[in-house]
């Protein structure tokens, strides 16, 4: 996989990985697959992380994206409409000031950017952001 | 001035009530004032003026002038569709229903300022409206009796007129000078680019301000910009919170103003409300280019926001609209409102407020010397070229509404026509006055319909797949279900082909029967068609000027004349 063009910025004293999931299947969800490698199948609940990502990205070879989840030891982003769905993974260890980290993401269509932390007690829990990728053009 | 016959008494507008903690907020709209006054057949600046005078706090609100320093014809849309939860609501009205639902009647000036039917005649009645010279004598008159009053401009003020364009902006800043405004927010001014934007900014006597334009690299909060500013007036302590138009980086061309990110950025707004309320801030505005159904559904996500002076989407609203316990005033555009609020604040909480929507009707209000000559000064230097007769119209010209408007299909036509093409693709802007019938069309006519700084009229292949891709994208721009996916402007016009289009249904299944009009074929997504358009956000777009294409059509013709579109099928509303 290349990392050329993504500008990752690790906060909060985490370590930072990027990851590539290549050759995904393409059938049943992408989403759900990429999620299943993360959690192994265990159950993830909505809720107690933030993500925070524009609406309608300006640019998207380099689209913001802010994860915070407190308590968590690892967050990873998710992009599955992309071809390769998996956006960057954080760790955090306990000398970490607060579980939190933001990058860029590049962004090959409008889709639902996932995240989904690891708490310290091994839960998982997610949020996601719908991001549109459009032409533009013709504002008022 | 004379009124055409029959016009009756509007009814009187009940008060508006709505509760705000713990104490009843009255608010009263003066808007059934002057449509009462045309009974009488006679519509004076004092009855324009008239207001009674409320609580400590006076704001005064204009917002999307788009250069248009003189009066002009504006006609209002005659679609205007809402989706989702906007669907039916204000201000997703137009024409009769837009009447009934603010009591006006049919003819009345008030039908005039704020609908379309009867346009050309009612326009012959009530004359052109506008003009800054206007826009100062109502405003001196509101400073007159509350010398402390805010004036804020809400933006897309530096732009879209032949002086505005061959001064890169001067003349709206200087004339806006004399005016003093406190403050201003901005959309189109980033498409003079960033160094032309920087340089006047930091001159500009007043706060310039956007709590959501932040710097590109770092991703924070842009130096160049105040995210708000603390006002004393009356008393009262007062937090004006800019918010700039979201989408300009992908509505307008990127690379014109690339140091600058934006976004609603409804967590920093939010930081921001927080912010200014801990500093003492009794009342919190909010100057927002945001969009009328955007400002609604960040009322619902951003909490503390006292009134929203919204703007971008060209509404104009001759009452507030509350929504949890926050007033949305809409002031209209091209310079036909100025929006006065008399607000009550009591013990640091708003109790109670009074609106106006002001018609600024050009034959009724005195100009402003003082703006006339500035006007003047900005204006002579050009004054042949703008004056200069380059045809005729024989139909009425006009584009405001989600669709093609007779100015883009008259547009589109010089485009398929000059640059040999089968389809044309115009923006959907809102922006652009009206032209009646019989009227001289003059160069600054056009450059009112086309003035940017990136016009080039390119020519290029398409194939129908593409051309299905563009429709849907913009179609999703404009009636996405989620106004925070909507950028605010209306469907790209088109020409040379007809359409279908199911405002219903989701992105890539609202537009169908894509038909080649000069043959009258299916398109066919396979072949490659040529398309001619303008205001590409690409760099580099190669033709030539759009305002030059327009003009050599309409002098080759001499006269022209442009039926309503009959070509896109709107279903699904």
């Amino acid at each position: 996989m290349t990392i050329t063009r993504r500008y990752a910025l690790a906060l909060g004293g985490g370590a930072l990985a990027l990851t590539g999931l290549s050759g995904l299947p393409a059938f049943a969800s992408v989403a759900d697959d990429a999620i299943m490698k993360i959690t192994g199948g265990a159950k993830v609940v909505e809720g107690g992380v933030d993500l925070t990502a524009p609406e309608i990205a300006e640019n998207g070879n380099t689209v913001p994206v802010a994860v915070s989840a407190p308590g968590a030891s690892v967050i990873t982003i998710l992009a599955p409409s992309n071809p390769s769905p998996a956006v960057a993974t954080f760790n955090f260890g306990p000398l970490s000031g607060a579980s939190e980290a933001s990058t860029r993401m590049r962004l090959a269509k409008t889709q639902k950017v996932i995240a989904v932390a690891k708490m310290a007690d091994g839960s998982f829990h997610t949020a996601s952001a719908m991001v549109k990728v459009t032409i533009g053009g013709c504002g008022g | 001035m004379i009124f055409p016959k029959g016009m009756n008494m509007i009814s009187r507008r009940d008060f508006l009530q709505a509760s705000m903690a713990a104490s009843a907020l009255v608010g009263a709209s003066g808007f059934g004032n002057w449509g009462r006054l045309a009974a009488r057949q006679a519509l004076t600046q004092d009855q324009l003026l008239q207001f009674e005078a409320t609580g400590n706090v006076t704001l005064i609100h204009i917002t999307d002038i788009h250069g248009q320093l003189v009066p002009t014809y504006f006609r209002e849309p005659s679609v205007n569709i809402g989706v989702g939860s906007a669907r039916g609501k204000v201000p997703h009205i137009t024409g009769a229903e837009y009447r009934r639902r603010y009591g006006i009647k049919d003819g009345s000036p008030s039908a005039y300022a704020l609908t379309y039917d009867d346009f050309t005649s009612l326009a012959r009645g009530y004359g052109k409206m506008g003009g800054l010279d206007r826009m100062a004598t109502v405003i001196d008159a509101i400073r007159a009796e509350r010398p402390e009053a805010l004036l804020l401009d809400g933006g897309d003020t530096w732009h879209g007129s032949y002086t505005c364009y061959h001064t890169e902006g001067q003349d709206m800043v200087n004339v806006m000078n004399t005016m003093k405004p406190d403050a201003m927010t901005f959309h189109w001014e980033f498409t003079l680019g960033s160094a032309r934007v920087r340089e006047i900014v930091q001159g500009l006597p007043f706060a310039a301000m956007g709590q959501n334009i932040f710097d590109v690299e770092w991703d924070e909060p842009s130096d160049l910009f105040l995210p708000y500013k603390m006002f004393v007036r009356g008393g009262v302590k007062i937090a004006v919170i800019g918010q700039a138009f979201p989408y300009m980086p992908i509505a307008n061309p990127r690379w014109m103003f690339p140091e600058f990110s934006f976004g609603i950025r409804d967590e920093h707004m939010q930081k921001m409300v927080d912010e200014v309320r801990a500093k003492g801030a009794e009342l919190v505005v909010c100057l927002s280019h945001n969009g009328f159904d955007v400002d609604r559904k960040m009322v619902s996500r951003v909490k503390g926001i006292d009134i929203i002076l919204t703007g971008h989407t060209h509404d104009a609203l001759p009452e507030p609209v509350l929504i949890d316990g926050t007033i949305l005033i809409a002031s209209g555009s091209n310079g036909k409102f100025v929006s006065r609020v008399d607000l009550d604040v009591r013990d640091g909480r708003l109790m109670g407020f009074k609106h106006k929507l002001i018609p600024i009707f050009s034959d009724v209000i005195t100009p402003d010397p003082v703006v006339t000559k500035a006007i003047a000064a900005e204006r002579a230097p050009y004054l042949d070229q703008l004056t200069e007769v380059i045809g005729q119209s024989d139909s009425l010209l006009y584009r405001r509404g989600n669709f093609n408007g007779t100015w883009d299909d008259l547009i589109c036509n010089a485009l398929i026509e000059e640059r040999d093409a089968d389809i044309a693709l115009s923006p959907g802007v809102r922006w652009g006055p009206s032209i009646l019938p019989g009227q001289d069309i003059t160069r600054e006519d056009i450059f009112n319909v086309t003035s940017m700084t990136y016009g080039k009229a390119y020519r290029t292949e398409m194939t129908g797949k593409f051309l299905k891709t563009v429709l849907e994208d913009v179609g999703d721009n404009l009636f996405n279900p989620d106004p925070y996916y909507q950028q605010g402007g209306d469907m790209v016009r088109v020409g040379g082909m007809a359409f279908r289009m199911d405002v219903s249904k989701p992105q890539g299944s609202r537009i169908s029967e894509m038909t080649l009009l000069k043959t009258g074929e299916l398109i066919d997504p396979a072949k490659s068609y040529t398309v001619a358009g303008w205001a590409s956000v690409n760099k580099g777009t190669k033709g030539p000027e759009i305002w030059d294409l327009v003009e050599g059509y309409i002098r080759k013709k001499g006269h022209v004349s442009v039926a309503p579109n009959k070509n896109i099928t709107v279903v699904g509303a």
